[in-house]
């Protein structure tokens, strides 16, 4: 499987990591012609703004839909974000995904934060539960969901942080940024 | 398992995320305005830019906290303010107005010579300084969670980043390739913490994420320094002292990102208008440089 990372800005190398870690080919993707030949995509953590910027100077919006009409997409916070219908201010959206997002939902850096989420749809690691350890980094939540997109794991609270929409899924955490695979080999079973 | 706060991995994390990206020192919300528009991944709220400190002398102290929260108002990408080395204080003050990172800088004057802040225990993340590893590494072991060269901060010369980013990079390739029995002496040599060379070695770079700082001035000084293994990039006076910020802004974050494309770096070099007109670093007397402040 050869899937690219866009590659803008952000933290695209822990991605990049975690997938050659699972076997997969990997590809930075900077301009349109990048995505000949892909099979998914992640878009990375990073600062919404700044990516959606590059992107649109690039002539990677329509590219990027088009490419989500076909493929895999995966978005981590910043990569949610762009994914997202809604962002609740004017910048630079994909909008391919039915979620409405509150970026810095939490607030400020100081109210950064790890947590263990429920995620039944992951399997238990090493005996575990079937939880997953998630860092949450001036992180938006998803508001609403609607139409095809669907919840897919939640704090204690109710808010969501995860959603999926047929081959697209949304994290507002950083599962590139932990030891913890599983989140990858979902997104690689999802794009097969 | 409850939620947990200020975390060394969410404080180095927000670093991460500001990877590829080009971090700019703004003055007012205006500037901050214009940076966020040009795709700036962060601000540095100060009240003068590296270069007016260098031409007003005096001393430099932390920004007036009025100041730092019309810039977070202003723009809704991590705002950085800088303390002075050593000077906790300044740092709590920072901390209660809940800056995004906090910079214990020797662009500022220093207000301790022996000493930086112990950075553990604070729940903002802090970004220092570096020359070489061994200050690196020294600064992580105070709880840096972030790296920068300290280059020549206020003009615009990039010599000094580049031999900042050799020196490190060049030292962590050394480390590499020396033998286990030869670790301790060179900890001895550099004067950096034994278990953090022992870390770099094993991970062949830095714990944490390292920036390029001090005196970069164009989207090619940018890209210079991503080709010579920086994170991204810092820029000081640079934007704001040249003829036309935004543009010069928007071209050094493009330049960023395709920093290994000439092609497109000679596209996006054209027509910025005048670059800040800057000082050589070889022409400045000694005791103005400020990359030698930091313990």
């Amino acid at each position: 499987m050869k899937v690219g990372i866009l590659a803008l800005q952000g933290d695209f190398i822990e991605h990049q990591a975690m997938l050659l870690r699972l076997g997969a080919e990997t590809v930075e993707v900077r301009l349109p012609q990048h995505l000949d030949g892909l099979d998914a995509l992640i878009i990375p953590g990073g600062e919404s703004t700044t990516i959606g910027k590059l992107a649109e100077t690039y002539g990677l919006m329509e590219p990027l839909r088009q490419f989500g009409e076909q493929h895999a997409i995966w978005g981590t916070c910043a990569g949610a974000i762009f994914l997202s219908k809604d962002a609740r201010r004017p910048q630079p959206l994909l909008g391919i995904m039915d979620i409405m997002v509150m970026r810095n939902a939490f607030g400020r850096q100081v109210d950064s934060f790890e947590v263990d989420l429920d995620t039944p749809f992951l399997p238990a690691s090493n005996g575990h539960q079937k939880t997953f350890h998630a860092v949450f980094i001036r992180a938006p939540l998803i508001e609403s969901v609607w139409g095809s997109a669907r919840s897919l794991a939640a704090l204690p609270n109710g808010r969501i942080v995860a959603a999926r929409q047929g081959r697209l899924l949304a994290t507002s955490f950083h599962p590139e940024l932990t030891g913890d695979d599983r989140f990858h080999r979902y997104f690689l079973e999802m794009a097969k | 398992m409850e939620q947990e706060t200020a975390t060394f991995a969410v404080k180095k994390g927000l670093a991460q995320m500001l990877k590829g990206g080009v971090i700019m020192d703004v003055v007012t919300s205006e500037h901050a305005r214009i940076a966020e528009d040009a795709g700036a991944v962060a601000v540095m709220a100060l009240e003068r830019v590296p270069a007016d400190i260098r031409a007003d002398g005096g001393v430099a102290r932390m920004s007036d906290p009025e100041l730092i929260l019309k810039i977070m108002d202003a723009v809704t990408i991590p705002v950085m303010a800088k303390c002075r080395i050593g000077h906790m204080v300044e740092a709590q003050i920072l901390e209660a107005l809940g800056v995004d990172y906090i910079d214990e800088s020797e662009v500022l004057t220093p207000a301790d010579e022996t000493y930086h802040i112990y950075k553990h225990p604070f729940k903002i993340p802090f970004v220092c300084g570096a020359r070489n590893l061994g200050e690196a590494l020294r600064r992580l072991g105070e709880g840096a969670a972030m790296i920068r060269t300290k280059g020549e901060a206020g003009t615009g010369d990039v010599v000094e980043a580049v031999r900042h980013a050799r020196v490190i990079m060049g030292e962590i390739r050394r480390l590499q390739n020396l033998p286990e029995e030869e670790v301790m002496t060179v900890a001895k040599e550099w004067g950096a913490p034994y278990e953090g060379l022992l870390e770099v070695r094993s991970l062949g770079r830095l714990p944490v994420v390292n920036f390029a700082a001090g005196g970069i001035a164009t989207p090619a000084d940018a890209a210079l320094m991503m080709q010579l293994g920086m994170d991204g990039v810092f820029v000081g006076s640079g934007i704001f002292k040249s003829g036309d910020p935004a543009r010069r802004a928007a071209a050094i974050v493009k330049a960023v990102t395709h920093y290994q494309d000439a092609a497109l770096l000679a596209e996006i070099s054209r027509n910025l208008g005048e670059p800040m007109v800057g000082r050589a670093v070889s022409s400045i007397p000694a005791e103005e440089l400020t990359a030698g402040r930091g313990w």
